[in-house]
């Protein structure tokens, strides 16, 4: 029993056990540090089984010793490997970035509480990630978004919406999951087991009702819960009012979480075999995606709250990820997934942005955008580079989505799509535009309420947000890490699967 | 009509769950009030968890919880006991094969009735093997083993054939028996128990380096071995485990929703949703909204 074996359940393992430690410290700087660190742990662990795996193809860890088909098993492959990296390496970013953030925003005595709960969020989403046991996703999914609901609700220092917001994304969040939860009963009930690998094998040739009320349950379930474009009702409010550290973290990761879920019960559980996959994907996946890329992002456009803009940008950005799983090839799938990690970097970095501005102007409206270039310049130009990134512009990340985006669809023959991947970006430079136009052609205000000194953020805002513009230009120059790593994802994704 | 009578009432637990589901998302969505949309969140879900019971319910089964009688072990049985306790921990209920008579006094020597069967190198499985004294009963709940091994302790089993005093069935536990049971197990994809023929007609007697060679098979289902006259059916235990779980989010949920209900009703001194939106909209823009609300 030596420490490689047991790295696949570490970055469950260590926010777990060490969240409820953070309550017990005292109030101040020591619960922020006490996250940071195990953020950190938790990224290096998953830095680590990340290369494991790499090396050795897929890891299977059987949890207290249980053998997989019975017991709970870890099972991670590519797929869940990037996924890991992605929502812990944004941890890792956003909870040294948290601090003057939540100072200013959160009660100084709910300091320890929140972290705590940072750190259950970030188990469950890992957990979500690592998992291949289909009930134990339920069990990470209502852990993290439980703990998400409380985070969101303690925004209301500021705002006291945040406290619908939350109660909202509660009650259709919960719903998500009592349809998810309905779905893996009815496959329980077909097959009589719970491990997706098995799930697999005793679902082939599997085409009845049960099977089909399943795979319905399950697809309407988790797409409340990635906020397809029809079901994203409770995502604005919820990224608009909740405080801003946890509006980059969930923003950049909840939701991703929650594709990769899609695409691990969609190809691995499921595979093509399964009659309704394709009427899923042609009916389903590509209108909806199709749909929700271009009203979000025009609904977007008119959005007078940069985070409610960022937060129907993120909509849109759903789209353009489902819209690659509807392709149902090994190119539209890792466009998906590159998607999924870049986008994370990207809409990190721009909540991170929003988040600096509201320290230092106290709004996350336009009109204390204004003039920013002036005031705030390292913040106003890590906007514009993020904002670009999300736009699509060559060398940063956004284009390298897209462009593998436009491959695909080119590839499955959807030409038209191609267009419309190509309009919907050209709607994202109008909302960012806007943006910048405020912050970069306007003067500063002389007076009202938005008047600010020319002070940038502090450092221990700026450095982490820095590092995640360098990961989206890093990463938009040298696709080898993620691009590769994606189409691997892809290829074995489509194997188990059963596709081309 | 007969016929549509007997449709709905052999599935009449489905259909509870059905009008539960649908009372309770209605309520969700149709009520302003933020507890009584609580509540119909938690109808909703308990359509859910009466789901999960109906999965797990077989006809004329019993409760997963061993039959009392056949816990009735003599003293000199504790052994397999306390490795039957190691397994505590796992998800599934598990136990280890027991002898359905109590022939605890019969047995001088605990050390006699151990089976050890391990997967994977780790003991997951202890199957308390009575030794009847000539003639044995067993009745046995295995656990799904792979590679089942019958380890050193196995050899431990001595036949006392011919002390018999009771004159039960034969019926002694041997790896044979295991294999059987795995592969009815197997056969039946797992959905429930399933009564394995422990009949097991190799001797278990005196050579338990007999058993020592393991077992490479995959069970998915809890089997019963049992065999003891007649058999006991158990219900599936697994989704009322499941269906534990998901109470307890389901507690999670509702503590969480009612708390933020509190807190909303603290802000705005309202919990309706209709008077939450009005109070957002004049807060947001101003006297212009109060007006419009007004006029409407």
């Amino acid at each position: 029993m030596n420490f490689a074996d047991q790295l696949a359940v570490l970055p469950v393992i260590i926010p777990l056990t060490l969240a409820p430690i953070t309550l017990l410290l005292p109030k101040g700087r020591a619960p922020h540090l006490f996250a940071t660190i195990v953020s950190w742990l938790t990224f290096a662990a998953c830095i680590g089984l990340a290369m494991q795996v790499s090396q050795q193809g897929v890891v299977s860890y059987a949890i207290g010793g249980w053998a997989p088909p019975l017991g709970i098993e870890y099972r991670i492959d590519l797929a869940n490997a990037l996924v890991l990296l992605l929502v812990s390496g944004l941890a890792a970013v956003v909870f040294p970035f948290a601090y003057r953030s939540v100072q200013l925003e959160i009660d100084e005595r709910q300091s320890s509480y929140f972290y705590g709960a940072l750190l259950i969020c970030l188990t469950g989403l890992l957990g979500v990630a690592i998992t291949g046991d289909a009930f134990n996703v339920f069990v990470f999914l209502e852990i993290s978004s439980l703990s998400t609901y409380a985070l969101i609700a303690m925004g209301a220092r500021r705002d006291r919406r945040a406290l619908t917001a939350a109660f909202n994304y509660l009650v259709m969040g919960t719903i998500g999951a009592t349809f998810f939860v309905i779905g893996i009963g009815l496959l329980y009930q077909a097959t009589g087991t719970l491990n997706m690998a098995d799930l697999h094998d005793r679902l082939a040739g599997q085409s009845n009702r049960v099977v089909e009320a399943g795979f319905a349950f399950i697809l309407v379930g988790v797409a409340l819960k990635l906020a397809m474009f029809p079901m994203h009702l409770w995502l604005p409010n919820a990224y608009t009012y909740a405080p801003s550290a946890v509006s980059a973290f969930i923003a950049a990761t909840a939701t991703k979480v929650a594709v990769y879920v899609l695409i691990r019960f969609l190809f691995t559980v499921f595979g093509f075999e399964f009659s309704f996959l394709g009427a899923a994907f042609t009916w389903v996946l590509l209108p909806l995606g199709l749909v929700g890329m271009f009203l979000a992002s025009i609904v977007a456009v008119f959005q007078e709250d940069v985070k409610r803009m960022l937060a129907y940008s993120s909509v849109a950005q759903i789209g353009y990820m489902l819209l690659g799983l509807s392709f149902a090839t090994v190119e539209g799938v890792t466009a998906s997934l590159v998607h999924v990690v870049n986008h994370g970097l990207m809409k990190g970095a721009l909540f991170m942005a929003v988040a600096c501005v509201v320290l230092r102007a106290g709004s996350h409206s336009i009109y204390a955008f204004e003039g920013l270039a002036k005031r705030m310049p390292l913040t106003t130009w890590a906007f514009i580079l993020a904002g670009l990134s999300l736009i699509g512009v060559p060398l940063t990340v956004g284009f390298v989505s897209k462009w593998y985006l436009l491959n695909a669809a080119f590839e499955a023959g959807y030409w038209y799509a191609s267009f419309l991947i190509v309009a919907s970006s050209l709607i994202a430079l109008v909302y960012i535009g806007r943006v910048v136009e405020f912050m970069v052609l306007r003067e500063p205000p002389t007076e009202g309420k938005y008047v600010i000194a020319k002070r940038d953020a502090p450092l221990s805002m700026l450095i982490p947000m820095w590092i995640l513009i360098a990961a989206n230009i890093y990463f938009g120059v040298r696709t080898e890490l993620t691009g590769d790593l994606a189409r691997r994802a892809a290829e074995a994704l489509m194997m188990t699967a059963g596709g081309a | 009509m007969e016929y549509l009578i007997d449709f709905v009432t052999a599935r009449y637990n489905y259909w509870i769950v059905i009008v539960l589901m649908m009372t309770g998302l209605y309520t969700v969505f149709a009520r302003g009030n933020l507890v009584k949309k609580i509540v119909g969140l938690n109808l909703f879900q308990t359509s859910v968890f009466i789901f999960y019971i109906t999965i797990g319910k077989i006809f004329g089964g019993t409760a997963p919880i061993y039959i009392g009688g056949e816990l009735d072990h003599g003293g000199g049985h504790g052994d397999g006991h306390e490795a039957a306790g190691h397994d505590a921990g796992h998800g599934e209920p598990h136990v280890g094969a027991h002898d359905a008579s109590g022939h605890g006094s019969d047995h001088a020597d605990p050390s006699h009735s151990d089976i050890h069967t391990t997967v994977g190198g780790d003991k997951i499985d202890n199957a308390a093997l009575h030794e009847g004294l000539g003639d044995k009963d067993f009745n046995s709940l295995s656990n799904a083993l792979n590679n089942t091994h019958a380890g050193d302790e196995t050899s431990s089993l001595h036949s006392v054939e011919g002390i018999a005093l009771d004159g039960l069935p034969v019926g002694k536990i041997s790896n044979d028996a295991l294999a059987s049971a795995k592969s009815a197990g197997e056969g039946h994809g797992g959905v429930a128990f399933q009564h394995g023929d422990g009949h097991g007609d190799s001797h278990a007697g005196g050579h338990g380096n007999e058993h020592a060679d393991g077992v490479d098979s995959v069970v998915h289902a809890i089997t019963d071995a049992a065999h003891h006259g007649e058999a006991v059916i158990y219900s599936n235990p697994l989704p009322h485990v499941l269906i534990l779980t998901a109470i307890v989010v389901g507690v999670a949920t509702t503590a969480v929703g009612l708390a933020l209900a509190v807190r909303i009703r603290e802000a705005y001194g309202t919990i309706e949703e209709d008077e939450l939106e009005a109070i957002d909209n004049v807060a947001e823009f101003g006297d212009d909204a109060e007006q419009a609300t007004g006029a409407a």
